[in-house]
């Protein structure tokens, strides 16, 4: 049934028909309504047979889950940003158990500076936890994802964080078609674990493992993912079989005739590169798109299909590996690096901290990216000035301060400086 | 179970109830060809290892309470190393390790799923080390208490993380040499004012049921988990268990420094219902401090050259106060 909703009550919604046995709830900032939405659900009697549970902290709420799993229910909470780091060694031992737990993640920058605002640094800080990790373009998508996530965490056995944009998908309002709860159930039928807790049938789960079998199971871990790439696709495709929608796979690609130029991006800034790149095509440029959706287990083949004709690969990054680059870019080239005919790589770190990423930005930064390109990774709208005058400043003294305040005050300054010159012209 | 039956008569030198003195039916569950032996034969903790005896009977006792349906969650510690090098394991029922600080946690969820599954009569017991309880996983062992969640959580106090090689935690008592409070400086060994008495934190909670225990009086061990059984929602029970590695004891001294702690008052045996202290387990002889300190090499340096250290006299100051606190004397005015 079509209905205006916000992304978090959506996906509420979604979730609920998913028949989650244990929802974990804890508000750490910053969080989104999918849980108060289930909560809500839980208390009308709309989703029965569920335990609610408000637990103290993200690690726990994980932690909570990971016992109802391995007990043999279907477990479910949500996260974001620090959350989602404050429960680390939670996420990693799920993965390393095998417990197919769903997890939102409203994807949301990482402190320090403190920033509650979308960017995909989060996902990215627990990229290699061994959970498989989905991303959405669109709130239907972020809804759709969630009955897809059940189903493949718990075909192999993997836990499976479905990657939404904070603020942007979470807190959005758009038209989303809510499945019935009959499809639901067909597509997805009740939770049979591999391995449960049982007094009937007693077994021990978490053992101590030496050297002498860790990489087996480790690499047994590796086997899975490797695996699920054909599991996701037809995933997909059932999906659409019965729901009579799109969603899920490993990558869309957008307007790929003859195109020599290909960006590459995930979650919902490809709302916005699919418009540029619209506007491009009309100019005559041949640039398309492949929207990843599925970042891990990372589909090296598929992007190598689909990248293998292009001249020029532009990665946008929401997160940033200081120490590095934009991380997707870095996975990115390594998928690319044995082609027969290596694309020019070009690596775009945008949208960091919930700055908007505009069309105007991405028009430049494509055409700049064919005839001037750049070395390592380029910041969308950095504010050069800004950056030029702290590195200064911080080159003439020992104790100059924390740099997140300094440029806040720089950047104040500047608007001063901007009105009292508007000013000036004025007189 | 009801109260352990009053006996005048005490095996020789222990001051505990024998078998043989008590009635059939009160005989502990070790004693029963129908034990159930979920932590069995064979694992790997050190000789004398208090724990691993305190464990056995808690377990056994809370599988019989439960009619043998029952799940564990255990801590990352000592126990859970000892007990399961991977392809092995000492457990003979449904088990479960996930990590150091999430036990009462992973609990909370394994008896929501018990819920939801239809199988409420299954019970859930969660365990852990004193690090694994007073320190990294205290938060969720709060939460746990807080939501009273229907687990009985139960921590094998042996006063420091002995299975990383013998650190402080915030159970280690004032003076006691860890590897990271050494015997050099000013203040030697572990710095007086600190630590806590978690038994008392969850008492301030208000839940169903909390107990302290020792391995020197399985009788009351047993009666204790198995009445922390007989409730529902969050139950704690601290259990004392002696390390012959970490306190520098002899393994067959575990039972006697147990019980040393108990009579000297340094480690109170209570009972506490709704926030409310029910039943204190009354000293029958009392000893003093050095007696129990003396066995112990991590107190060593208290009795250097033959010569009483001054902060003797504070850890008796500590057990007096407890002694006063908790009432620990048949008659308050009793000698010291």
């Amino acid at each position: 049934m079509l209905e205006q909703l916000e992304g978090s009550k959506a996906m509420a919604k979604v979730i609920g028909l998913c028949r989650p046995q244990v929802v974990c709830a804890y508000p750490i900032t910053p969080q989104t309504h999918i849980v108060e939405g289930l909560g809500e659900l839980v208390r009308t009697g709309d989703v029965q047979n569920c335990e609610f549970i408000n637990v103290e902290s993200e690690f726990a709420a994980l932690s909570v889950a990971i016992g109802a799993s391995a007990a043999g229910a279907r477990a479910y909470t949500a996260t974001a940003s620090q959350g989602l780091l404050f429960m680390a060694e939670a996420v990693y031992n799920a993965a390393g158990l095998g417990l197919p737990i769903v997890m939102t993640l409203g994807n949301r920058a990482i402190g320090a500076p403190i920033n509650i605002w979308n960017d995909h640094s989060d996902a990215m800080a627990l990229r290699e936890a061994g959970w498989f990790q989905l991303f959405a373009e669109n709130n239907q998508e972020a809804a759709d994802l969630h009955i897809i996530a059940f189903r493949l965490a718990e075909e192999l056995s993997v836990p499976t964080m479905v990657c939404v944009d904070g603020f942007i998908l979470t807190h959005a309002m758009e038209r989303i078609d809510i499945p019935e709860q009959a499809q639901v159930d067909t597509y997805l039928p009740p939770y049979e674990p591999v391995q449960v807790l049982d007094p009937e049938d007693p077994i021990s789960i978490g053992a101590m493992v030496g050297p002498d079998a860790f990489t087996e199971v480790r690499y047994l871990q590796f086997y899975k993912q490797q695996t699920a790439f054909r599991l996701i696709e037809k995933l997909a495709h059932d999906f659409k079989k019965q729901f009579g929608r799109a969603a899920g796979g490993l990558l869309r690609t957008y307007s790929m005739d003859e195109a020599e130029t290909v960006v590459v991006a995930m979650g919902s800034v490809n709302g916005t590169i699919k418009d540029v790149i619209d506007e491009m095509r009309a100019d005559g440029i041949l640039i398309g798109l492949v929207c990843l959706i599925t970042f891990r287990p990372f589909p090296t083949r598929a992007l190598q299909e689909a990248l293998s004709h292009a001249k020029d690969v532009i990665v946008i990054d929401k997160a940033l590996d200081a120490g590095m680059g934009g991380p997707l870019a870095s996975n990115i080239a390594i998928a690319l690096r044995n082609l027969a005919q290596t694309p020019n790589m070009h690596s775009v770190v945008a949208g960091l901290g919930g700055r908007p990423v505009t069309k105007a930005a991405l028009h430049r930064v494509f055409r700049q990216a064919v005839i001037q390109p750049w070395d390592g990774p380029h910041f969308l709208d950095l504010n050069e000035r800004v950056i030029a005058r702290e590195i200064h400043r911080k080159g003439k003294a020992r104790r100059s301060g924390p740099s997140a305040e300094n440029v806040l005050k720089l950047l104040e300054r500047e608007r001063a400086e901007k009105i009292a010159a508007a000013e000036g012209t004025g007189r | 179970m009801n109260e352990i039956q009053k006996l005048k008569f005490y095996q020789k030198g222990t001051l505990t109830v024998g078998n043989r003195l008590v009635d059939e039916a009160q005989r502990n569950v070790q004693a029963s060809l129908s034990r159930s032996n979920s932590l069995t034969c064979g694992h790997r903790a050190c000789q004398g290892c208090g724990e691993a005896l305190g464990a056995r009977y808690a377990i056994d006792a809370a599988m019989r309470a439960s009619g043998n349906n029952l799940i564990a969650v255990n801590a990352t510690g000592c126990l859970e190393v000892f007990t399961t090098p991977y392809p092995e394991t000492s457990w003979q029922m449904p088990w479960m390790h996930s990590l150091f600080g999430n036990a009462a946690a992973v609990a909370t969820g394994v008896a929501a799923a018990m819920r939801v599954t239809n199988r409420a009569g299954t019970r859930v017991v969660a365990q852990g080390g004193d690090g694994g309880t007073t320190d990294i996983g205290f938060g969720c062992l709060s939460g746990m208490f807080e939501r009273n969640d229907d687990v009985l959580y139960i921590c094998y106090d042996n006063e420091g993380y002995m299975n990383t090689g013998v650190q402080r935690s915030s159970a280690t008592p004032p003076a006691a040499r860890t590897a990271t409070t050494p015997v050099l400086g000013d203040e030697p060994g572990n710095v007086f004012g600190t630590g806590k008495f978690v038994p008392k934190i969850a008492v301030a909670h208000d839940i169903p049921y909390v107990a302290t225990a020792s391995v020197a009086d399985l009788h009351d061990l047993e009666m204790k988990v198995t009445k922390a059984m007989g409730f529902r929602g969050a139950r704690y029970i601290q259990i004392n268990v002696p390390c012959p590695l970490g306190w520098g004891a002899a393994s067959h001294d575990t039972i006697r420094l147990a019980r040393l702690a108990i009579e000297t008052g340094l480690f109170p045996i209570f009972e506490a219902e709704n926030g409310r202290f029910t039943h204190v387990r009354k000293i029958r002889q009392r000893k003093s401090v050095a007696e129990y300190l003396k066995l112990q090499r991590r107190f060593a340096h208290l009795f250097k050259g033959g010569k009483e250290d001054p902060r003797v006299a504070r850890i008796q100051a500590i057990a007096d106060r407890h002694i006063a606190d908790f009432g620990l004397l048949e008659t308050p005015a009793g000698a010291a």
